[in-house]
Parts: C-alpha cells; sequence; structure tokens
C-alpha cells in the first residue's frame, strides 16, 4: 500500500505527525459490510420515486407538495463546478434513492424489538444502542463523575432511522429528539414552520436534490429555557450498495435554551462510488445555543482512489435571535470527495457564530470545505479557526465566506486558517472570500503561524524553548482544546490528532 | 440553457458590441499574424461579464462598451509627478504620441521606440514577446481583455536594456479629450543582468486599456513605478504581464488616486530559480465613483523564488476597493517565500472592501502566507494623538498615511518615496 511506503517529508515535520496523519487516514476500520436483507425502490429519480418516498414515510400531502416542489426545481438546475474537486459525472439515474432493511417494514415498537443484525452493526461501530450510563471502552470513561454521561442516540442505516435512545427521557425535559420521519408524522407544526427556512428548497444543487428525496434525518426540538439534560448524536451509515444517502437534520433551539449535538458517519468499502448528500438546518432563538460536532468518516476509497463517498453537505446555521450562538466542530478524516461549508447567519444582534475545523485528506481524496459567516445583526462575533492537513495525492481546500453587511455595525471577524502538506506530491489550498461594508467592524484574516499568542511563546521561550518548539507547542495546545471541546464518542479518533504538529505549515 | 451557455452567450455579445467600433491596425506581416492570433482568441473567449467569477466584484461593463463613456477633465493643481527626476520623457495624449512634448529616444544601454514603429519592421526582436506573455497569462484563467488589447493596440513603446540604464524611461499620459479611448501596449526586454527602472504616470484617457509586457533575462532587474492620475471620471484596466528568469528582479508599485473605475491586473511568472517579485499598491479614493480593484496573480514555477504582494487602500464616502491576489506554488517550486497582505482602511460606514487572498499549493517545502485585515482609524491611537495636542483631522491625516507607509516602503528610490508621500498628504487635506 502506498501510505506505508516512506514518504518524503520535508525537514521539521516530525514522524510523529505522519504517523498520526496516516495511522487516522491510511486503514478504514469501518469497511465492513452488514449482511441483510434490504428493501429497495427501483433505481432513478422521477417524481414517482420522489412520491414514493414520501408515502413510505407516511408523510402528509403538504410535504409530499413541498418534495415534488423542489424536484421540479431540481430538474431545471445544474451541478455546481466551482470547487477544486474533480470527480467522474455521477449518474443520478444510477443510484437507488430509498432503500431500508427488510425488518424496518414494520416499524419496531420499541428498542428491544429491532433487528438484532441492526443492533449488532451498530454494536460493532461502538456505538450500542442501549440506554447505558457510558459507552463501554472509551478511553477515559473511568475519569468521568460517577453518575456517567448519558447520550441519546438516533441510528441512521441507509434510508432509515433504525431507533432513537432516550426518547422517554428527553420527553420528560420536553426535548424532542426523533427521527425526521416521525416528526413530520407527529409534530407537523413544528416541522412546517421550521423545514427549508434556512436552507430553502432552491439553496443550491445538492440541497435542492435532498429536499425532493431526503428520507431520513433528525430532529430536534428544545423548548425555551431548556438546558438539554445530554447530548444528543446521530450516527450515520451507509451499507448498501449503489444507494445514495439524503438525509435532513432539522434543530430548533426555542429562546434561551442549550443542546449539544453530535454526528457521525461511516460506509463500506466498495469499488464503486456512493452519494451522500445531506442538508443540516439549525435555527436558534434568542439567548439559545448550539453546539453540533461531527466526525465525518466516511469511506475514502483506496488508495488509488477506487470507490469512497461523495460527500456534498449543506449545512446552516441561523442565529435568528439576539445573543443567540453555534458552535460547529468538524474533523474531517473521510471521504473520497467533501464539498462542505457548514455556515452561520448572524441575524440576531450580539450573536456569535464560531467555527473550528479540522479536515484531513490523504491517498487521492479531495476536500473542498470551510465555512460562511454572514454578519447582519450589531455586534456580532465570528471566529473561524481551520486546519488543513494534505498527504499522498490529496487536495486539500478552504473555501469560506465572511460578510459584514452595511447593518452589521460593530462585528468582529477573526479567521485562522493553516495547511501542512505532508510529501510533494499532494496540495493545499486557500480561497477566502472577504467582504466588508462598513467600517465599525474589524475583519481579520490570517494564515501564519507566527501569530500565536505571543505571551504563551513568551513564556515557553523563557522556559528555554526555541522559537519553533514554542511555536508548535502552542499551536498543539490549541488543536487539543478543539478536540477536546468534541464529545466522548468521537474522542478516541479525535485524541489521536493531537499528535499532529504543524510545524512548517503554509498559509 | 445552461448556466456556461449562458455565460457563454453574454461573453459574446460583449465581444460583439465592443468589435463592432474596431479595425485592426496593419504592420508587418509578424505583427498582422500577432494581432490575428490575439483576435482569434477575444472570438473564442468573449468578453468578461459579471457573472464571470474573475469579475465577481468589479463589473466590467464600461470597460467593453461600444463607446467609452466620457470623462470630463481635472486640471491639477500640484506639478507633474516625477518632474523632479532626471528622466526620458515620453508623452502620449490620449493615447496618441506626442513628438513635441517627447524626448528624443536614445539612451545609454537603451534601444526604444515606438510600437507603431516596432511593429512595421519586418524583422524586430519583439516578434518573439508581442502577446505571447499576454497569452501565456489566460492560462488558469482567461482575461480576454488583454487578448482585445494585444489585437487592437495602436501604440506604445517598445525597450530593450542591455545594461544598467542610469535614466529611468518615463511614459506620462495626457488626458485632453473627454471621449477619448485610449488601447496602448509596452513591450520590454531587460536582457541578461541589465537594469531599467520605468515610470509612468497620467490619467491617459476617458478609458484606457494598456497591457505591459516584460520579460527580465537571468540577472536582470526591472523597477516599475507608476501613478494614476486624478482625473475623477476616468477608467482604466491595465495588464502587466512579466516572465522573469533566474536571479532576476521585478518590483513594481502603483498609486491611484480618483479615478472612477480602475482595474489593475498583475501577471507574474516566476520561470527561473531565485527569482523575486514585488508588487505594491496604494490606493485614496472618495465618494461613490471611485471603484479600485488590484488583481495579482503570481505563479511560482521554479526553486527558491520569493514573491510578495503588499496592498493598501483608503477609502470614503462610498468608495469601494477590491483585492484579487493569488499565490500559485507549481509542484516542484521548493523554497518558495511567497507573502500577501491586503489591508484596507475605511474612513466612515459606507466605504466598502471586497477581498479574495488566494493560495494554490501543490509543493511541501514552501513558506507561503496571507493575511487580510479591513477596519476603521484605531480609537486608541487617534486618542492619544489628541491628547498630544493634535486636532482631530490631522491626527486622522497622520496615521492614514501611515497605514499606507508599508505599501510606499516598497518604492526603492527616496526622493520617489518622498514625493508621493507629499502628494497623498495633500490629496487627504483635501478630501477632509
Amino acid at each position: 500500500m502506498s501510505t506505508e511506503e516512506q514518504t518524503q517529508v520535508k525537514e521539521g515535520v516530525d514522524q510523529n505527525t505522519v504517523d498520526a496523519v496516516q495511522r487516522l487516514s491510511g486503514k478504514y476500520k469501518y469497511g465492513w459490510e452488514t449482511e441483510i436483507e434490504m428493501e429497495y425502490a427501483p433505481k432513478g429519480v422521477g417524481p414517482e420515486i420522489v412520491r414514493l418516498i414520501s408515502a413510505k414515510n407516511e408523510e402528509p400531502e403538504w410535504m409530499t407538495k413541498w418534495r415534488l416542489s423542489a424536484f421540479a426545481r431540481w430538474e431545471k438546475m445544474e451541478e455546481p463546478d466551482w470547487a477544486m474537486v474533480n470527480y467522474p459525472e455521477i449518474d443520478f439515474q444510477d443510484i437507488y434513492y430509498y432503500a431500508r432493511p427488510k425488518s424496518m417494514v414494520e416499524k419496531p415498537k420499541s428498542l428491544e424489538d429491532v433487528d438484532p443484525k441492526l443492533l449488532a452493526t451498530y454494536a460493532k461501530l461502538g456505538i450500542p444502542l442501549k440506554e447505558q450510563m457510558i459507552l463501554a471502552g472509551v478511553e477515559g470513561a473511568e475519569d468521568l463523575p460517577a453518575e456517567g454521561r448519558k447520550v441519546a442516540v438516533d441510528a441512521v442505516f441507509d434510508s432509515v432511522s433504525v431507533g432513537t435512545t432516550y426518547q422517554k427521557e428527553l420527553k420528560k425535559a420536553g426535548v424532542i429528539f426523533c427521527s425526521i420521519s416521525e416528526a413530520i408524522r407527529e409534530h407537523p407544526e413544528l416541522v412546517k414552520k421550521y423545514l427549508g427556512t434556512v436552507v430553502p428548497a432552491s439553496d443550491n444543487f445538492y440541497a435542492t436534490l435532498n429536499s425532493a428525496v431526503f428520507s431520513d434525518g433528525s430532529f430536534v426540538y428544545v423548548p425555551p429555557g431548556v438546558r438539554c439534560p445530554m447530548e444528543l448524536s446521530t450516527y450515520f451509515r451507509i451499507n448498501a450498495e449503489n444507494t445514495g444517502q439524503f438525509e435532513r437534520t432539522l434543530i430548533i433551539a426555542d429562546k434561551g435554551s442549550y443542546v449539544s449535538y453530535l454526528e457521525g458517519c461511516t460506509a463500506p468499502k466498495r469499488d464503486t462510488a456512493q452519494l451522500h448528500a445531506a442538508v443540516v438546518e439549525i435555527i436558534i432563538e434568542k439567548d439559545a445555543e448550539v453546539k453540533y460536532s461531527t466526525v465525518q468518516n466516511w469511506y475514502p476509497g483506496d488508495e488509488n482512489g477506487k470507490g469512497g463517498i461523495y460527500n456534498f453537505v449543506t449545512k446552516r446555521a441561523d442565529c435568528r435571535g439576539d445573543r443567540a450562538k453555534v458552535m460547529w466542530t468538524q474533523v474531517e478524516t473521510g471521504s473520497a470527495v467533501t464539498w462542505k461549508y457548514p455556515s452561520c447567519i448572524l441575524r440576531g444582534d450580539d450573536s456569535q457564530g464560531e467555527f473550528y475545523s479540522i479536515a484531513i485528506a490523504n491517498n487521492m481524496q479531495q476536500a473542498d470545505t470551510g465555512t460562511k459567516m454572514v454578519h447582519l445583526g450589531k455586534n456580532t462575533k465570528s471566529r473561524i479557526v481551520s486546519k488543513g492537513i494534505s498527504a499522498g495525492k490529496a487536495q486539500n481546500t478552504y473555501r469560506g465566506l465572511v460578510s459584514m453587511h452595511p447593518r452589521a455595525k460593530n462585528s468582529r471577524n477573526y479567521t485562522q486558517c493553516d495547511s501542512l502538506l505532508i510529501g510533494d506530491k499532494c496540495g493545499a489550498h486557500t480561497v477566502p472570500y472577504i467582504e466588508v461594508k462598513n467600517n465599525s467592524s474589524r475583519v481579520e484574516h490570517e494564515a501564519t503561524t507566527s501569530k500565536v499568542d505571543d505571551d504563551q511563546l513568551f513564556y515557553c521561550r523563557s522556559r528555554g524553548m526555541d522559537e519553533e518548539e514554542a511555536v508548535a507547542l502552542v499551536v498543539n495546545g490549541f488543536c487539543k482544546d478543539v478536540l477536546q471541546a468534541l464529545p466522548m464518542e468521537f474522542a478516541m479518533e479525535a485524541q489521536q490528532l493531537v499528535a499532529i504538529s504543524l510545524e512548517g505549515s503554509v498559509g | 440553457m445552461g448556466r456556461a451557455e449562458t455565460l457563454k452567450a453574454l461573453r459574446a455579445d460583449a465581444a460583439a458590441a465592443r468589435l463592432a467600433g474596431l479595425s485592426l491596425p496593419q504592420g508587418a506581416a509578424w505583427a498582422n499574424a500577432a494581432r490575428q492570433g490575439a483576435l482569434a482568441l477575444v472570438g473564442a473567449m468573449g468578453l468578461p461579464t459579471k457573472r464571470d467569477e474573475y469579475w465577481k466584484y468589479t463589473d466590467p461593463a464600461t470597460l467593453t462598451a461600444g463607446e467609452a463613456p466620457q470623462a470630463a477633465l481635472f486640471t491639477p493643481d500640484e506639478r507633474p509627478v516625477f518632474d523632479g527626476v532626471d528622466r526620458l520623457r515620453i508623452v502620449f495624449v490620449d493615447g496618441v504620441f506626442d513628438p513635441e512634448m517627447s524626448d528624443d529616444m536614445t539612451g545609454e544601454n537603451l534601444e526604444i521606440e515606438r510600437l507603431s514603429t516596432a511593429m512595421a519592421k519586418d524583422i524586430h526582436w519583439a516578434k518573439d514577446l508581442y502577446g505571447r506573455l499576454e497569452t501565456e497569462g489566460h492560462d488558469p484563467v482567461e482575461r480576454p481583455l488583454a487578448a482585445l488589447n494585444s489585437a487592437f493596440a495602436t501604440d506604445g513603446v517598445v525597450i530593450r536594456a542591455t545594461g544598467k540604464v542610469r535614466r529611468p524611461v518615463n511614459v506620462s499620459y495626457l488626458h485632453r479629450a473627454m471621449h477619448s479611448d485610449a488601447i496602448l501596449h509596452h513591450v520590454i526586454r531587460v536582457e541578461k543582468g541589465a537594469d531599467l527602472t520605468f515610470l509612468e504616470n497620467g490619467p491617459a484617457a476617458a478609458r484606457l486599456s494598456k497591457v505591459m509586457e516584460v520579460d527580465v533575462a537571468d540577472g536582470g532587474a526591472f523597477h516599475h513605478v507608476r501613478t494614476q492620475g486624478r482625473d475623477h471620471e476616468r477608467r482604466a484596466v491595465t495588464g502587466s504581464y512579466a516572465r522573469l528568469g533566474e536571479g532576476s528582479t521585478y518590483k513594481s508599485f502603483t498609486l491611484t488616486v480618483n479615478g472612477r473605475l480602475t482595474r489593475n491586473e498583475t501577471i507574474i511568472h516566476l520561470t527561473g530559480d531565485e527569482a523575486v517579485a514585488h508588487v505594491a499598491g496604494a490606493c485614496v479614493g472618495d465618494g461613490k465613483d471611485f471603484h479600485h480593484d488590484d488583481t495579482v496573480f503570481i505563479t511560482h514555477d521554479a526553486v527558491a523564488c520569493e514573491s510578495r504582494q503588499v496592498f493598501k487602500k483608503v477609502l470614503r464616502n462610498g468608495a469601494t476597493g477590491v483585492f484579487q491576489g493569488k499565490i500559485l506554488v507549481k509542484p516542484g517550486a521548493q523554497k518558495t517565500d511567497g507573502y500577501q497582505i491586503s489591508q484596507s482602511l475605511l474612513l466612515d460606514d459606507d466605504s466598502q472592501f471586497l477581498a479574495k487572498p488566494e493560495l494554490e499549493i501543490y509543493a511541501d517545502d514552501v513558506a507561503c502566507s496571507h493575511g487580510s485585515t479591513s477596519g476603521a482609524i484605531d480609537d486608541t491611537a487617534l486618542f492619544y494623538l489628541r491628547s498630544r495636542g493634535l486636532p482631530e483631522k490631522q491626527a486622522t491625516d497622520l496615521l492614514t498615511l501611515a497605514f499606507l507607509a508599508e505599501a510606499l516602503a516598497e518604492i526603492e528610490d527616496e526622493r520617489l518615496v518622498d514625493d508621493l508621500r507629499g502628494r497623498l498628504e495633500s490629496w487627504l487635506k483635501r478630501h477632509r
């Protein structure tokens, strides 16, 4: 395997970094397949498939109409080509848009009734669908306080949600956490009010396709003043071959509420590429706060670029009320092609958006990812920290927008993107757009390692470190902070990232 | 119709409108062939529209219109820039060569003549350069306005420096007619180890299209200082295309004051090891009618080259500043040192700064960095100066000049720095 070969790296990049990157992206642990009987909709997409998906989910008519109008729009749209990614043309008629395990045709009444094969699949992925105190085998679990940590999980397998844990306990707190198909049936007023208000059905090619054919996903509603008693998480698994996964997530944090949401994803190793086009919409009302963390670990394809997931995702958070807060944290290690820009609309005054990203691309992977910070309200703040690491023949692009509208007085943005290249066959690119339309706001974009906190540097140097060592330590320390902000589920994968240093990094 | 086809149709329409009133100048066979080639490129590419990503922040409509919009004349109350410098002066009035005001075209280590003269000669060294660097500059981004220039340029200067040229060459562009539409093209070759300073000044015309192709051979040095004149309504699109050989140097500074629309493109190809390219610019703009765009594309295609971009903009009363900069490091261009900074100082709430500072890197042993900031005058600094007895306006001017200083510092000739700083100071006083 080419990743095993000794990679030529430049001076100053230590072997631990190289090893850590290869460990993370060189071998894919989740490439096995679950053998399970599946039910498919016919291949391809058309109004009849859209109707079929809607019918399978037992949706009301308004939802079917909404999907159909999105589909009509999608047919007139063109695939975007501006990202720095290359892949063979996708035949949208050669994909299954709906696949569910046969055992899910009759909806299981409770988790106990779920097909043991499905439960075993998730157990093997380290996500047991049991209402237990703590996930076994997670490093550091013993350090947790005695009462442990609870995490509610919604597990999505190909096109359907197979189960959601802790629903009862969450209900007690008033939190609704269920699959989106269930929400459309049980809470139509909420879905109707919010669906498509952050990412409109006409937003972009993939989001529009998703609006037409999304099959499942998660729904979260946190009522006013409620601090969600546990972390919520969704685990996506693509299993069936030639299937596209189109999930839709809708999170609503009502006034003064708080929720932390995690997302993980894996897929089996296959020779053919598979499409994943998700939409995530987050609505954050006055004084509410949402943390959204992702460890994206879709199958990246083999070292020659065969197979892998095309990950074309639209994620956007709308800080509607004053003092609303959102934080995106993402660790992107998988997917053959990534096209993803989690964004923040800072509409409310004093609202705040943060984006922390670590993107690792190895072998033939291509990642074009970043964020958009749209400042509309007064005194809004945003911070972007992006670390891109390329190895093998991978291409890694940061693409971002910071926009200060004329009304967004006294706003503030700070952006830092660092890239590290390991080996001389890969590429690292930065494409930031900066649009400033008032003068009371300050926007800073930088991409140098020399701007780490001077006090910290001074302290390290006074302890006898040379400049480079000091910078490395401070940058690593910073990375660690971001990674530790990630919840336990992701800790094992994420901890390995800490070993990565950013010496000799480029903008 | 798909997006790509729509764009293509729009570009073709723009080209048809612009080409209608133009005819190809005639010259020697090689010159005609070069013009035909450039025209074919325009035909294939069309002309840009505001829907082009490359023109995202600047609307090229008035640059591609069939007729140049009129521009009122402006009589400056200052003595012309560079007047204090011993130089060889060449004057174009509304794009037309003026023999009366121009000096004799002779100089030590210098071959210089008009483009129209050179292009009438059957054998000329400019054959290998005219339109060539411009054509190479269309990859990876098409720049059809430059191709249009190569096809229809009526005049310009052709310079060959064979050694150290003591007297700088100064091209002055005067603007006398309200509707003038000038298309000028310069070809410059700096031979091995030669050294040339090239000065440009003046508003040129109601609308100017200018391309400059500069080939700097191994160890050569090219110094460029330019001021773009004060006429408020003038429009200009300029393209500087340079190819740098081993150990050569290209240093350029542009000062832009006023002007309704200015788009300055700089495309530099570092082809020899250890070549150095510095590109800097300062601009001051007042009012909604001011739009200034610096677009820079630097390609590192050799080992241990250095590039530096420093751009500063002071904007007020609804003025718009644009910066699009890119450092492309090709595979194998190891030991690259690339630096890019773009900053704007917004003196009031209506002005805007739009930037797209890009890096595209395919080599691992490089140090590339870029920074971009935008903001108002620092209140603390202002307070300090006022506490020392400076009136607010004077303090603001002082801080504004300090902000521009980093770009001015890129000019090596200190006399020029002082002169330009003085002009900026008086502009700020007038535009308080």
